[in-house]
């Protein structure tokens, strides 16, 4: 196809760049140029953003793209952390920000090591980056703004602890997207000093032009779909289900987590009334002070166990299921894009329709005043409809393109996320399940060890037999 | 539980006597002190039922009944398994035989029975006397009962507690013939005892006040174990919404759906595991709970203790006085202040006649009081003995059972954590196949 794919409801990096509508010699010259130029992230070619760069290729090559990454070795050549959090104080506000480093060997970075600091606002800004070049693909959730249900304190330190573990499973998530990892928004988050990235910020889309974007996506929304092909209906269907199955898990393990503390408040008293009885005791002291502190040692294993699924389990299922409303998102957002495309062939269907009617009637009154032979009238109106005509054309062919690469992006995507689902939830409850293991493992070896001592007095009293 | 019966049923009896012989032996040996009744038979409560029947003022009431089962432990061991003698009892009755226990032999530490209304319950167990795992855990601690008794070096050899076992009627108006009800200290003659004694043994002092520490610490532990176990029990049936929620969502999946199945079997199953894990726990209750009760009767031992010291107090004191009456009234000097020399001083001196008759009466009065007090003395002195010999026996008992029910604690504990392993480890497995 000759179109050249650019979502011109996508909002570019230099505004200042005029998208050209017919481009597709440039693109015999980049594969001309080199075979390679399709899969790289070359910026040259646009004024920076290199997300353009990626739209720049037809549908088809960018399944390539994705096939290319999958059968690639999995090379990690980008390593990412997130730590230190620190708190900053200003005549505004109080905020935290986190310590970003970056590793990597890649050659479009100028260096091998960054480290910058960030906050919470510039995730939120990254996120906001990647969904909206990429709106049909999948951006791993943020850790939510503020836990109001736990009345948690922002500065609580369990709080910055839990959220900085989430802003660094964000930060790997998009470093190992084929797509999100090679944008120049990215980039700049990872590398960029804070002024650099404030006025890099304020560079966005401008404010009436993403007015625009808005208007048109509620347009879009209110138009509805048509034709949804199956397998997004069956996508939809799968993702309410999903949501429902996570959120109760999310919700069954946060029961588990309380019960377990109140069991573990019980728990506490019982080994200090073993040490009390044992202070009333000659011959019993001993035992009983081995209970209580067996018991004790237990106390310790039962709260290091909690712990364990705080941090580790519930963490996860609560980004499943805040994954869950990008899911939505995505599938709607794609549906518009269906719903644009549907309006816009429709739109076409009844110009053309109104250029043959056209062609019949003979608006002879006012022509005659202006002084113009209907002949004349007649053919300038054709000129006009054909113009008109052409340019919804070439917007209809934009509208099936940005349409046919949003559908093959959430494609590859879904299956790139289910796969990454799999993975992720197996191990956690893998990772909770041998934790469990390791629990009761403990606390059997505390109350074989006090077996043994019993035994070994009793042996030794010739007391008891245990046979 | 009892575990010295049983060890005494291993026992086996003679079989080289005749059976007359042993006949005679049977009837010998229950005359004979410190023999245990549990040589000669074994006795347990087999069975618990319920009755219907109206009660003293003429209502209705619903009880249970208790199975008691004796049979001779020669039999037993020659190989032919007689029908065992048996008869039905209810828990009122057993109260009066224990009534009766205590008021007979005041120095011993008379075994408890099982508690009257289920206390340190936690939710799922039922505070309910009719109900049948109430009613199981009761006739286990009934049969406890019997054989702590029958094992007891002094209270074994009691006509009563043979007939308890053995003659269904009548038994209750043998009992109330012994007279024993008119024999029993009553509370306030004991409270007051325990307030005004001036010399009480030392060594009792001390037991008094472990018994009361046992019984506070105990109660303690009773009361924080049911309400973990009470927690315990959420924690588990908790995990079975995981078993649902996996089914449902394995539904949904396609590689993932057999994992996702299988493990929430996993889970449904550690769910339920929960059930046993408690029963289990209640047994050690139980036992925890008959000391508990023990306490009580250990105190009791030591309160006689003060009653009887403090009898012998106020009859030594009492002979004190008299003594001392008898001296004024001998060498005619009033030291004290009594009535006898306001009187005197106010209605002049009494006739020589008069003076010879209240001498005489107080030398009458000084000999019984002599006797009194070397009676009370022998009374005291004797109890001190039984009662130590017994404190001693109990305390020997107490460590041993204790000991025996924390091992067994940390072994169900065990059992408890290798269930989780095990129940862990398949979910693991399942898990690793998503």
């Amino acid at each position: 196809m000759s179109g050249f794919v650019v979502d011109s409801t996508v909002s570019s990096g230099n505004s200042s760049v005029a998208i050209p509508t017919d481009i597709s010699g440039q693109i015999l010259d980049l594969d001309e140029d080199d075979d390679l130029e399709v899969f790289s992230k070359d910026t040259t070619v646009t004024d920076g953003s290199s997300f353009n760069a990626s739209m720049q290729t037809s549908p088809a090559s960018m399944i390539n793209q994705y096939k290319f990454e999958e059968d690639a070795e999995d090379t990690k050549d980008i390593f990412v952390t997130v730590d230190n959090p620190e708190s900053h104080v200003t005549a505004i506000e109080t905020y935290i920000t986190y310590r970003v480093v970056t590793k990597t060997t890649r050659s479009e970075f100028d260096s091998s090591e960054f480290e910058v600091r960030r906050r919470y606002q510039d995730f939120l800004w990254l996120k906001g980056r990647l969904e909206e070049a990429h709106p049909t693909l999948i951006v791993h959730p943020l850790p939510e703004k503020f836990v109001v249900k736990g009345m948690v304190e922002r500065f609580n330190e369990d709080f910055i602890e839990t959220r900085r573990r989430a802003l660094h499973r964000f930060l790997n998530k998009i470093a190992e997207h084929p797509i999100f990892s090679s944008s120049e928004d990215f980039k700049i988050f990872l590398t960029a000093a804070s002024g650099e990235l404030t006025s890099y910020k304020k560079q966005g889309p401008g404010f009436l032009s993403r007015m625009g974007e808005t208007v048109k996506a509620v347009a879009a929304a209110v138009r509805g779909v048509r034709n949804r092909p199956q397998e997004f209906t069956e996508m939809q269907e799968y993702v309410e289900a999903f949501s429902q199955k996570i959120s109760s898990l999310d919700k069954v393990t946060q029961r588990i987590v309380r019960e377990q503390k109140e069991y573990l408040e019980e728990l506490k008293e019982c080994g200090p009334t073993y040490a009390l009885w044992s202070q009333s005791e000659e011959e019993l002291a001993e035992p009983l002070k081995d209970v209580a502190g067996c018991v004790d040692r237990c106390c310790k294993e039962t709260e290091e166990q909690v712990k364990n699924l705080n941090d580790n389990l519930i963490p996860v299922l609560h980004e499943y299921a805040l994954c869950t409303e990008t899911l939505k998102a995505v599938l709607r957002r794609r549906d518009n894009i269906q719903a644009d495309f549907e309006a816009k062939t429709e739109a076409l269907a009844t110009k053309k329709a109104d250029r043959d009617t056209e062609s019949k009637v003979l608006s002879l009154a006012w022509d005659s005043l202006v002084g113009r032979s209907p002949e004349e009238v007649k053919q300038q109106k054709q000129q006009t409809l054909k113009g008109e005509i052409k340019e919804m054309r070439d917007d209809l062919d934009k509208a099936e393109d940005r349409l046919e690469w949003a559908n093959n992006a959430l494609k590859s995507d879904w299956t790139r996320w289910q796969k990454d689902m799999r993975t992720d939830l197996r191990s956690a409850f893998v990772d909770t399940a041998e934790r469990n293991v390791n629990y009761y493992e403990k606390c059997l070896a505390v109350w074989e060890s006090f077996l043994h001592s019993q035994r070994t007095d009793a042996e030794g009293n010739g007391n008891v037999d245990f046979s | 539980m009892a575990d010295s019966g049983s060890e005494e049923i291993a026992v086996i009896g003679n079989t080289d006597l005749t059976p007359s012989e042993s006949e005679n032996n049977l009837k010998n040996t229950m005359v004979e002190k410190g023999t245990s009744l549990l040589k000669m038979m074994e006795i347990s409560v087999a069975e618990a039922e319920k009755r219907t029947g109206k009660n003293a003022v003429n209502m209705q009431e619903t009880y249970t009944v208790y199975l008691i089962e004796t049979r001779p432990v020669d039999a037993a061991s020659e190989g032919t398994n007689p029908v065992p003698d048996s008869l039905w009892r209810r828990y009122s009755e057993f109260e009066l035989l224990r009534n009766y226990l205590l008021v007979t032999y005041p120095f011993s530490v008379v075994p408890p029975l099982p508690e009257k209304r289920a206390e340190f319950v936690w939710h799922k167990l039922s505070a309910d006397n009719m109900d049948p795992d109430f009613v199981e855990r009761r006739r286990v601690g009934l049969e406890n009962f019997l054989l702590r008794v029958a094992s007891h070096p002094d209270l074994s050899s009691d006509k009563i507690f043979y007939s308890f076992l053995t003659e269904e009627n009548g038994w209750k108006e043998t009992v109330f013939e012994t007279g024993f009800q008119a024999k029993a200290d009553s509370r306030l003659k004991a409270l007051n005892a325990t307030f005004r004694v001036k010399n009480p043994d030392k060594r009792f002092a001390e037991m008094k006040h472990y018994g009361d520490e046992l019984q506070s610490v105990i109660s303690q532990l009773l009361r924080v174990r049911a309400r973990a176990a009470d927690r315990l029990y959420g924690v588990y049936k908790v995990h079975g919404n995981y078993g649902r929620v996996f089914s449902e969502w394995s539904a949904i999946e396609k590689e993932m759906g057999d994992g996702l199945q299988s493990a929430g079997h996993h889970m449904d199953a550690y769910a339920a595991s929960v059930d046993d894990i408690l029963e289990e726990e209640e047994h050690y209750a139980d036992q925890l709970k008959e000391y508990l009760f023990y306490a009580d009767a250990l105190r009791a031992v030591c309160r006689k203790h003060e009653l009887t010291q403090y009898e012998l107090e106020m009859a030594a004191q009492d002979l004190t006085s008299k003594k001392q009456q008898r001296e004024e009234l001998a060498t005619g000097t009033i030291r004290t202040f009594s009535l006898k020399g306001m009187t005197s001083k106010l209605f002049g001196q009494e006739t020589p006649e008069q003076r010879e008759a209240k001498l005489k009466m107080l030398e009458t009065q000084i000999e019984e009081g002599e006797e009194l007090v070397k009676e009370r003395n022998a009374e005291c002195e004797e109890f001190v003995k039984s009662a130590w010999v017994d404190i001693e026996r109990f305390k020997e008992q107490k460590d041993h059972d204790l000991r025996e029910a924390l091992i067994s604690y940390a072994i169900m504990q065990i059992s408890m954590c290798k269930k989780g392993i095990q129940v862990w480890n398949n979910a693991k497995e399942c898990f690793s196949k998503m």
